[in-house]
């Protein structure tokens, strides 16, 4: 086993485990904290594949944006300390059921699709040039629909925050 | 590539274990004495009362969804802008149009930063513009 | 252009015993040499040289007794937090209060690892370099606002909070500043963009945008770093300490520690991106020996990001602070507009001129 691939099942650990950590804990913000494992295990994949511009901004965006959002709408709820989500067990069936049938989808998607294996000689080459380039030409059209998008959301978000 | 991100990650790894270190050659050289009341929360001098949760505050919720949404948005132009110099450079044409580009993408998002400009989403503390002035005292009963 | 890890497996790839070692060595070794040869050494003096000077700025001596002009104070207050009792209260998150400062270490020190000090002098030579600052330095509104929270303090937390919007606030106006700055290089490479600035095609001459843009960078940036003027989140005369209230000793040390060696970083970008790197002006280093090239270029990085610091202490004994609303409406209402307008008047620069700069075109006036 290479060092290559001993550091992935590294990275899949530290993305895995405070995911797992995420959905089980009882109290809300060790749940939401445990996000950042789980960020930069993605984050770490991602370099892993060459990505590098893309590993850069999932930092930048998931740690340093949504999870501070998130922990902004944690800590300002009242009564947060010792607050826990504790479900009935009845509650537990149909979630199980939908997760069960979700890990069968993903399990024939995973082994279905031809995924791109092989590396090329050299080594990953530099991303973000060749990003630009594809939203400037090929993918215009997204690139400009995602600014409406952050519009839409923009002033969804304004509305609904005033609102409250 | 792989070199450099690997001394990141040495970083990363020996920058997260630099602070227990420190902390641990402190823990032989320093006096410990936990004694109750050095070890409850400060409000200066008085007794702390009541647990510490503040009032949801509104404001602090929407800077935090202005950042996303700027941020986002200069994720999106970052590699736009590393390939804007080489467009300019090759033709005057190719210039044009990736200006364009750039521009509707910024003009799209600067009228959402208008709209929360004009509602008054910037100020820390809602309507003082407008409470500042109180018509009784304009200040002519001075003269 | 190599990093500096891989530099030195070059410049020892002959010797009998260190030719064999592989790459990853020398990246520990080159980063142990940075945090403990420079990075705490440097925050120390900084912090003696910022009393002394606010001593003088406020018509006193300021430290004077520990040694030959109190040199010694920064190696006695290191000590002294060294060995006071650690006190976590009873209250607090234990494990949150202790992840905090090593969250805001990470993201201050590790920013380190892509500033360009001379001409293969650079930790980690990425392809993402400013990009990856960015990214790294965010981590710091998470540690601030775990530092608030795990005090369980009001004051604490209240400040933590507030130092994490302001954070969050002052990284737009940064971000748009440096994405100016990359339009008119073209890469993000910080090694390229410091060769990109020749001997003196500055970014800040490049055009009046862009010496609109880099002064919004220096104040979004000293925002950032909660200097003074800014410092709401931890004024002495507002919530006791903000959020850094409950630390003692060692954890307050790393915090202040790590508060210096951001305004180096934020210098260190500054000059790399906007003032030449290490470029002498009108002299083309590249033409010396290795021996006398590196160290001289060592030094003149050093004398730019020195002189910009020295301003930010300036700054910070001269000027009054802001409040918290004005704070703000500084950032959301002034630097922003500014920062989207510089944007679109370099690329409008851009395309009009063809990518050059003012000394370009005045250069070109002249040969032709």
């Amino acid at each position: 086993m290479t060092s290559y691939d001993s550091l992935f099942y590294v990275f899949a650990a530290v993305t895995i485990i405070p995911a797992i950590v995420t959905v089980f804990h009882p109290n809300i913000l060790y749940a939401a904290l445990s996000l950042f494992g789980s960020f930069f295990g993605v984050a770490g994949i991602y370099v892993l594949l060459g990505a590098d511009f893309i590993a850069a901004t999932q930092v930048l965006i998931y740690v340093g944006g949504i999870l501070v959002l998130i922990l902004f709408a944690v800590m300002l709820s009242k009564n947060i300390y010792g607050m826990t989500f504790q479900d009935e067990k009845k509650k537990k069936i149909l979630p199980t059921l939908f997760g069960i049938l979700l890990l069968g989808f993903l399990i024939k998607l995973i082994t279905t699709v031809h995924w791109n294996t092989t590396l090329s000689e050299e080594g990953p080459l530099p991303t973000t040039a060749a990003l630009g380039n594809l939203l400037l030409t090929e993918y215009l059209l997204p690139f400009e629909l995602a600014s409406v998008l952050l519009l839409a959301a923009l002033i969804g978000a304004i509305i609904l925050a005033r609102s409250k | 590539m792989y070199t450099q991100f690997t001394t990141i990650l040495l970083f990363l790894i020996i920058g997260a274990c630099m602070v227990p270190l420190i902390l641990l050659v402190g823990r032989y050289l320093r006096p410990a004495n936990p004694d109750p009341k050095k070890l409850s929360t400060y409000e200066c001098g008085e007794l702390p009362k009541g647990n510490s949760w503040v009032q949801f505050n509104l404001r602090f919720y929407v800077i935090a969804i202005l950042f996303l949404i700027f941020d986002v948005e200069i994720a999106f132009m970052f590699p736009v802008a590393v390939t804007f110099r080489q467009w300019v450079t090759s033709s005057q044409a190719k210039g044009v149009l990736i200006f364009s580009e750039i521009i509707l993408f910024i003009a799209i998002l600067l009228i959402g930063f208008v709209y929360a400009w004009t509602k008054g989403d910037f100020e820390w503390i809602k309507g003082l513009q407008k409470k500042q002035i109180d018509p009784r005292f304009r200040g002519d009963d001075l003269k | 252009m190599t990093s500096l890890p891989e530099f030195l497996k070059e410049l020892f790839e002959s010797w009998p015993l260190l030719g064999i070692l592989p790459v990853w060595f020398y990246s520990i070794v080159a980063i142990f040499g940075l945090l403990f040869l420079f990075l705490f050494p440097f925050a120390g003096v900084a912090v003696y040289v910022e009393r002394k000077i606010a001593g003088d700025i406020q018509a006193r001596i300021g430290p004077n007794v520990v040694g030959p002009y109190g040199i010694l104070q920064w190696i006695a207050d290191a000590l002294k937090l060294l060995l006071k009792e650690d006190i976590i209260p009873t209250n607090a998150d234990k494990k949150l209060f202790i992840l905090s400062p090593m969250l805001i270490f990470i993201s201050g020190a590790c920013a380190y690892a892509v500033i360009p000090f001379a001409d293969n002098v650079i930790l980690a030579n990425l392809n993402i370099g400013i990009f990856y600052l960015l990214a790294i330095t965010s981590m710091v509104t998470l540690g601030l606002i775990l530092g608030g929270w795990a005090s369980n303090n009001k004051w604490s937390l209240l400040g933590g909070l507030r130092a994490a919007a302001q954070v969050v606030s002052y990284e737009i106006p940064v971000a748009l500043s440096i994405l100016t700055v990359v339009l008119v290089t073209g890469t993000l490479d910080m090694a390229q963009i410091v060769k990109m600035q020749g001997p003196f095609y500055w970014n800040i001459f490049h055009n009046p945008f862009l010496f609109i843009s880099a002064c919004i960078y220096y104040i979004a940036a000293l925002a950032e770093a909660n200097r003074t003027p800014f410092d709401i989140p931890e004024a002495d005369s507002e919530l006791v300490s903000g959020y850094n209230t409950e630390y003692s000793g060692m954890r307050f040390a790393i915090f202040f520690l790590i508060e210096y060696a951001e305004c180096f970083i934020i210098c260190a970008v500054a000059t790399t991106l906007f003032l030449g790197g290490w470029h002498l002006p009108f002299f083309d280093l590249s033409s010396l020996t290795l021996g006398l090239r590196i160290p001289l270029q060592i030094m003149v990085f050093m004398t730019k990001s020195i002189l910009l610091l020295l301003t930010m202490m300036w700054i910070r004994w001269t000027l009054p602070r802001y409040r918290v609303d004005q704070l703000m409406k500084l950032c959301w209402e002034v630097f922003v507009p500014f920062s989207f307008a510089c944007l679109i008047g370099t690329a409008f620069w851009m395309v009009l001129f063809k990518g050059k700069g003012i000394p370009e075109l005045i250069l070109g006036l002249f040969v032709s």
